[in-house]
């Protein structure tokens, strides 16, 4: 599924990253727990969460993940941003909930990790 | 060649500096991808373990053509149970570790699972010392 169509999807907004905006992804993993991002072995996912700090980013640097989503538009913060682009990823967020997002990802295709 | 980190318990805006760190070398370096991820979600664990756990550690990673090894070490209330803190799902995190998306008692396995020689030993009250190596084959 290409990004941009993920991004309209879900009434998302771009932090950054736009110009990935063509690239596409397969596979979504939902989780707010990073110790379990930490055991996937695939790498090209979007990861969405509803955890918003900046380990949820450090953990999507470790795990080589490009693609971010953040849930029910919690707050991002500019050391969030900051690394995100350092570290060459699409950071998103929605308005919608974690349960919803995954709903409507999952019927326009994405399939799970598990 | 040895790169050595610093790392400051409690302080959850820098935990993973280090292991970003080391990712950078390891990736100008030309390391395979597959061994990258493997050490650096296994040193990311650890590093975390620092901050959650400990008053502060040293993080000290020797790249050799064979093989990366990573020795963290840490002055803090210590592991009285390491058969116990290796069990999936066994934790002492706080809630603000907890808060940090971290703190399931999954971090000790998932350590293991990434790494080839894997050593940890613990002193109550003094601090934990945690020995690992991923080997650098041609069968990456």
């Amino acid at each position: 599924m290409k990004i941009s169509d993920i991004v309209s999807a879900i009434d998302g907004t771009i932090i950054c990253g736009s110009q990935y905006l063509e690239n596409n992804v397969e596979n979504a993993f939902a989780s707010d727990l990073m110790s379990d991002v930490l055991t996937l072995k695939l790498q090209n996912l979007l990861l969405v969460t509803g955890l918003s700090n900046i380990q949820s980013i450090r953990t999507a640097e470790m795990s080589d993940i490009q693609y971010v989503l953040i849930v029910r538009n919690k707050e991002v913060t500019a050391d969030m941003a900051n690394l995100a682009e350092e570290s060459n990823m699409v950071l998103i967020k929605s308005p919608y909930s974690m349960f919803k997002v995954s709903g409507i990802l999952y019927q326009k295709g994405l399939k799970p990790v598990y | 060649m040895r790169l050595n980190f610093n790392i400051e318990g409690g302080d959850f805006t820098k935990a993973g500096s280090a292991s970003s760190q080391v990712k950078k070398t390891l990736k100008q370096i030309n390391v395979s991808p597959t061994i990258i991820k493997r050490v650096v979600v296994a040193l990311y664990e650890a590093e975390v373990n620092i901050v959650a756990h400990a008053f502060r550690g040293n993080i000290s990673v020797d790249i050799e053509p064979e093989q990366v090894h990573v020795q963290l070490t840490d002055e803090g209330p210590g592991i009285p149970d390491i058969d116990r803190a290796m069990q999936k799902g066994f934790s002492t995190a706080s809630p603000k570790v907890r808060e940090m998306g971290f703190g399931a008692g999954m971090g000790l396995s998932n350590i293991r699972d990434n790494v080839d020689t894997f050593k940890i030993t613990s002193e109550v009250n003094k601090g934990t010392t945690l020995d690992m190596t991923v080997l650098i084959s041609d069968n990456q």
